[in-house]
C-alpha cells in the first residue's frame, strides 16, 4: 500500500516537473543557446573522406579527432555486416548522407508527425512543449534552469557533465584518453565504426574519486543540447569509489525521419566504483537502432545496465560488461517490446576475466501483433577466473498467434571452479491465470494487462517510477489494440 | 418468456460436462438457497471438482443442462460477468501470478465488481481492506507480496477468503479448500467462512473428499457424487456414515 502511495506522489510530482519545464521554456525561449551548428553542402552521394573532413571542420576538431574520424571510416569500409540477428537489407548505407545531415534534429511541421504518435502523447499527457520537442517540431527541448542549478551542484563536487563537444573542446586530454580506445574501439562492428567516422552529439561525465553522485543524472531533462543524435557518443568515467546513476531516453514516442541511428557508450567503472545506466528508448517504427555498449569493471565495481527497449523498427542491443578486476559485477536487466512490425535483436554479454566476479542477467520480452524479439546473450569465463558466478534468466511472453520470439543463448566457461546458470521459458499467457483473474470479475483484456506487468515487474522495479509507470501505460494501450 | 418471480437460488439441473469428449458430469441437479451449506463429497474422479469448473465457466469444458444463479442463465455468461452477478470459486489451489502486487490486485478485483459505481480511491480502499484483514488476522505486508506467488497452503486459502470477503458473492463454491490444510489450519479457515456466511448470508456449495471439514462447516444437505452423478443426498447424519463406512457402503442407494 505505502508503495502504491508512493507511486502517485511521484506522478504527480513528475508531472509538476514536466509543466514547469514547459513554462519555463516559454520565458527561456529567447536564451535557448544553439547546439553548435555545421553544415556543409552534399555534392555527392554516399559517405567519403571529404564529408568525414567537413564535418570535423565545421566543429572545429583537433587533426587527432579528424584522424580517427578517418581511421574508422577505413575500417567501416572494410567490414563487413554483421553475420548475425535481423535482416538489415534495406538499410541504404550507400546513401549514407541522409542518415549524417548535420542538423540531426531538423524540424517540422504537425502535420507530418504520424498520428499514433501523436495518440500517445495524448494518452501519456505528455506537455506541449516537450511534444515539440520529440515529435521533432521544435529543434531542442530546453530547461536551463533546472540544467544550472544541477550543473553548479556537479562543478562544486568537481564532477564533468557536458556534452561531448563541448567536452572535446574543454577536457581535451579526457575524451583523447577514452574516446574509443579501450572499450569500443573504432573495429569492434560495422557500426561501430561508422559511428568513429560521422558522430555527433551525445554526454561526457567524469566523477573523480569517491565522489558520489545522490541524484540521477537525467539527461533527456537536463541537458541543454539535442540529446537525441543520430550518432551520439555517451562516456563515463567512474574513478575510484565514485558512484553515479546515468538516465537517457524516455517513454514518449520519438519520431524521426533519419532511419539509422548508431550510437555508442563506453563506461569505466573504477575500482570500487559503482555505476547504474539506464537506458529507455521509443524511436518511431521507421528507425533501425544499432547500437554499441560496454563497459569495463574494475576491482570490486559494481556495472548495472537497466533498459527498456520499446521503440524502433530494428533494434540490436547487446550491452557489454567487461569484469577486469577481482571482485566485479554486472548486473543486466532488460525490457524488450516488440509490437506490429518491430524486430528487437537484444541481449547482454559478459566477459569475466578475474576472480570473483559475478554477472546476473534478466531479461523480459514481450511481442504482439507480430513483433519478434530475440534474446542474444553470451557470458563468458575465462580459465582461472575462480569463484566467479554467472546467471542468465531470460523470459520471452508471447501474446498473439502473429507474434514470435527466439532465445540464443550462450555461454562459454573455460573455468571449473565456477557456477553458470540459465533459465529461459517462452510462452503465452497462462490459461489458468487468466481463468483464475476472470473469475474474480474482470474483464479478459485488463487480466492480461495485469500478467504482463507482473511478467516485467522484476525490471520495471528497478526503473525510476516515472518510468516504470509510463512503460505500463504503453504496454496497456498494445494490449488493448489487440 | 413470461417474466416468473426469480426464485432466489443457484439452481443446477441436469447438468452435463464433457473435457475433449470425454463425459465427466453426467446430469446433476441441486438447488442451493442463500444461507444454506451444501455438501458434495465423492471419491478422486468423481467429477465434484468439476462441477464448480462448469459452474464458474471454464474454458476447456463443454457444459450443457441448466444453471442459474437467482434466475439468470449463468451458462450463457462470460467467466467474469459470472463473477459479477454473484459467484465465487475458492479454488483448491490458486495459481500464482508473479510480479503482480496483491494490493493492487485486490483493488482492482474490487473495484470491477462495484461497476458501474466509480472506482474508490485508494485511502478509502485501504480502510477496506485493513478492516477485512484484522478480522482474518493478516498482516498488513501481505499486501505487498505477489499474488498467490510463494504462498503456503495456508496463506492461499486466506487470501481466496479475504477475495471473498471483498466481493460479497451471492454464492460461494468451496473447492477442497481442506487440502493442504492441518485440522487447526482447516479449523480457523472454516470459522472464517462461517462467520462471513452468518453476516452475509450467502449460499455454500462446498466440495470435499473428507467428512472433516464438515465439522467445522455442517452442512443443510450432503449429496454423494460418483461417476458424474449425485447418487444419494441426504441431511448430515450421511456424512457421518460415509466417514466411518467409506463411499462403498453408500453406494448404489438411490438419492
Amino acid at each position: 500500500m505505502a508503495k502504491e502511495k508512493k507511486s502517485q506522489e511521484i506522478i504527480q510530482r513528475a508531472s509538476e516537473t514536466g509543466a514547469s519545464i514547459a513554462s519555463s521554456l516559454a520565458e527561456q525561449s529567447k536564451s535557448i543557446q544553439n547546439p553548435p551548428n555545421f553544415s556543409f553542402k552534399v555534392d555527392e552521394k554516399g559517405l567519403s573522406e571529404h564529408v568525414i573532413r567537413e564535418i570535423s571542420k565545421s566543429k572545429g576538431e583537433p587533426d587527432w579527432m579528424l584522424q580517427k574520424r578517418l581511421a574508422s571510416y577505413k575500417i567501416y569500409k572494410s567490414k563487413p555486416m554483421p553475420n548475425f540477428g535481423p535482416d538489415l537489407s534495406k538499410l541504404n548505407l550507400d546513401d549514407l548522407t541522409n542518415y549524417v545531415r548535420p542538423e540531426g534534429h531538423s524540424t517540422r511541421s504537425w502535420s507530418e508527425v504520424p498520428d499514433d504518435i501523436r495518440k500517445t502523447f495524448d494518452r501519456l499527457g505528455v506537455p506541449a512543449a516537450e511534444r515539440d520537442f520529440l515529435a521533432g517540431v521544435s529543434a531542442q527541448y530546453d530547461s536551463e534552469v533546472l540544467y544550472n542549478n544541477i550543473q553548479k551542484e556537479l562543478e562544486s563536487q568537481g564532477v564533468i557533465f557536458m556534452s561531448m563537444d563541448q567536452a572535446l573542446r574543454e577536457h581535451e586530454e579526457l575524451v583523447k584518453k577514452y574516446f574509443m580506445t579501450t572499450c569500443v574501439p573504432a573495429g569492434d562492428n560495422k557500426f561501430s565504426a561508422l559511428h568513429g567516422a560521422v558522430w555527433s552529439g551525445g554526454s561526457f561525465v567524469h566523477v573523480p574519486k569517491g565522489v558520489k553522485i545522490e541524484r540521477p543524472l537525467q539527461i533527456y531533462f537536463i541537458m541543454n543540447y539535442p540529446q537525441y543524435g543520430q550518432f551520439e557518443h555517451t562516456i563515463i568515467i567512474a574513478e575510484e569509489g565514485a558512484e553515479v546513476q546515468y538516465i537517457e531516453g524516455c517513454t514518449a514516442p520519438h519520431y524521426s525521419s533519419a532511419s539509422l541511428h548508431s550510437a555508442v557508450v563506453e563506461i569505466f567503472a573504477k575500482k570500487d566504483s559503482r555505476v547504474r545506466y539506464t537506458s529507455v528508448q521509443n524511436w518511431s517504427k521507421n528507425v533501425y537502432n544499432l547500437n554499441t555498449k560496454r563497459a569495463l569493471v574494475g576491482e570490486n565495481a559494481t556495472m548495472e545496465w537497466i533498459s527498456g527497449t520499446l521503440g524502433s523498427g530494428v533494434t540490436m542491443l547487446y550491452p557489454c560488461s567487461v569484469l577486469q578486476g577481482r571482485g566485479a559485477r554486472a548486473d543486466h536487466l532488460a525490457i524488450a517490446f516488440a509490437g506490429e512490425g518491430q524486430v528487437k535483436d537484444s541481449g547482454a554479454k559478459v566477459i569475466h576475466q578475474a576472480q570473483d566476479t559475478h554477472s546476473v542477467v534478466v531479461s523480459k520480452s514481450i511481442s504482439i501483433g507480430g513483433g519478434h524479439n530475440t534474446y542474444r546473450g553470451l557470458e563468458r569465463i575465462l580459465p582461472g577466473c575462480k569463484g566467479s558466478s554467472t546467471h542468465v534468466r531470460c523470459d520471452s511472453m508471447i501474446l498473439d498467434e502473429l507474434s514470435s520470439a527466439s532465445t540464443i543463448p550462450s555461454m562459454q566457461i573455460e573455468e571449473k571452479d565456477v557456477s553458470a546458470g540459465h533459465e529461459a521459458t517462452v510462452g503465452r499467457i497462462s490459461a489458468e491465470q487468466l481463468m483464475y483473474l476472470r473469475s474474480r470479475g474482470i474483464s479478459e483484456e485488463e487480466a492480461t494487462r495485469l500478467i504482463v506487468a507482473g511478467f516485467i515487474e522484476p525490471v520495471l522495479k528497478a526503473l525510476p517510477m516515472e518510468y516504470a509507470v509510463e512503460i505500463n501505460r504503453l504496454i496497456e494501450m498494445e494490449i488493448e489494440g489487440m | 418468456m413470461p417474466a416468473k418471480t426469480r426464485q432466489r437460488e443457484l439452481r443446477i439441473s441436469n447438468l452435463r460436462a464433457t473435457i475433449s469428449k470425454k463425459p465427466i458430469l453426467q446430469g446433476v441437479s441441486l438447488s442451493i438457497s442463500p444461507g444454506e451449506i451444501h455438501a458434495v463429497m465423492g471419491p478422486n474422479g468423481s467429477g465434484k471438482s468439476t462441477l464448480c469448473h462448469a459452474l464458474i465457466g471454464q474454458p476447456d469444458l463443454n457444459v450443457e443442462g441448466k444453471a442459474e444463479l437467482d434466475g439468470e442463465n449463468l451458462l450463457a455468461m462470460p467467466i467474469e460477468q459470472r463473477a459479477k452477478i454473484g459467484l465465487f470459486l475458492s479454488y483448491q489451489n490458486p495459481v500464482a501470478v508473479p510480479g503482480v502486487n496483491l494490493a493492487n490486485y485486490l483493488r482492482t478485483i474490487y473495484n470491477a465488481a462495484r461497476a458501474p459505481a466509480p472506482p474508490i480511491s485508494i485511502p478509502e480502499f485501504e480502510k477496506v481492506v485493513q478492516k477485512e484483514m484484522t478480522t482474518l488476522r493478516m498482516d498488513e505486508s501481505f499486501l505487498e507480496r505477489y499474488l498467490n506467488d510463494g504462498f503456503s497452503g495456508g496463506e492461499k486459502k486466506r487470501c481466496e477468503t479475504l477475495q471473498m470477503a471483498l466481493l460479497q458473492p451471492k454464492y460461494v463454491l468451496l473447492d477442497e479448500i481442506d487440502s493442504g490444510l492441518d485440522v487447526d489450519a482447516l479449523r480457523i479457515i472454516s470459522k472464517d467462512i462461517l462467520r462471513l456466511q452468518k453476516e452475509r448470508k450467502f449460499g455454500i456449495l462446498l466440495i470435499t473428499h473428507y467428512a472433516r471439514i464438515l465439522q467445522f462447516l455442517k452442512p443443510d444437505k450432503v449429496h454423494v457424487m460418483r461417476a458424474g452423478r449425485i447418487v444419494r443426498s441426504g441431511g448430515h447424519l450421511l456424512a457421518d456414515k460415509i466417514e466411518k463406512e467409506g463411499y462403498a457402503q453408500v453406494d448404489g442407494v438411490d438419492a
